[in-house]
């Protein structure tokens, strides 16, 4: 439990910046509109990290989703030229919109019907400290792992948007 | 110090339900848009929703290791970042080969 004025206007805030900026994604006509409500949203998503003492977690996310994934989902838009550009629906519209209904209405009322085993401490200090000591002690191998696949990733979309051969010498 | 007339708490549930509703979005998104792009969006909500709920476990959960959530988020992050890497990617290898990115127009597996 969080009792503290400011925290708690502040987590109501960014929620409220948060949802309406990711209905906005949903809503507006262009798509490169919805890219930049997306950039909108991971920016609130990194103010409700910073409310649950996450600070390092929150610097990451301004730095890889609000910098670089929506800088590369702008690209995509940008290379996709003569493509549709209308953030149109597909038939699927209806049959979504009751999913995401009942999904949220089912995490909610589980999310209040269970007895969670609460901890009542106050925030973290300063976590970048302990999450290196972390990553590189008891979590170092999935830290391995996260470099390796991250590179593959980096290949990987290397070559799926390299240019033919035969481009290349005409 | 004067009392302060109100004191406004936050809990674990209502986080959770940030999460629940932008994970909803997130899945409306990635289940009805036509653009490739647009579902790519909704995965990326739906993934920043994941790691509103893993924080708000480590900061309010009872746990001997705490910080545990904040280093699944960041792995999460990471895998996010490597996903959207690869799949704008292969947008824009289809964009070559097909002229569009509608995801109702790429049936070349359809029967």
């Amino acid at each position: 439990m969080i009792a503290d004025n400011g925290i708690v206007i502040a987590f109501w805030v960014l929620a409220a910046t948060t949802v309406g900026c990711a209905l906005m994604v949903a809503a507006v006509r262009e798509l490169i509109q919805a890219v930049l409500f997306l950039a909108l949203t991971f920016v609130g998503v990194a103010g409700i990290y910073i409310v649950l003492s996450a600070d390092f977690v929150a610097v990451v996310q301004v730095l890889i989703y609000a910098g670089a994934v929506a800088v590369l989902m702008t690209f995509a838009v940008m290379l996709t030229p003569s493509a549709d550009r209308r953030n149109s629906e597909t038939a699927f519209q209806a049959p979504a919109l009751v999913l995401a209904g009942m999904i949220t209405a089912i995490i909610v009322f589980v999310a209040y019907d269970t007895d969670w085993p609460i901890a009542d401490r106050a925030g973290f200090p300063a976590t970048a400290a302990s999450l290196g000591r972390a990553f590189l002690k008891p979590y170092v191998v999935p830290f391995e792992v996260a470099s390796v696949l991250l590179m593959t990733a980096m290949i990987g979309a290397i070559l799926l948007t390299k240019e033919e051969e035969e481009d290349e010498h005409a | 110090m004067p009392e302060t007339l109100l004191t406004l708490t936050l809990h674990l549930e209502e986080v959770l339900s940030l999460g629940g509703v932008l994970f909803a979005i997130g899945i409306y998104l990635a289940l009805s848009k036509r653009n490739a792009i647009g579902v790519l969006m909704g995965i990326e909500i739906m993934l920043n929703a994941v790691n509103i709920t893993l924080l708000a476990f480590s900061r309010f959960g009872e746990s001997p290791r705490p910080l545990d959530g904040q280093v699944f988020a960041v792995f999460v992050i990471t895998v996010a970042a490597a996903e959207a890497a690869v799949a704008l990617a292969l947008a824009v290898a289809i964009y070559r080969w097909r002229e569009t990115v509608n995801i109702d127009e790429i049936d070349l597996l359809r029967w």
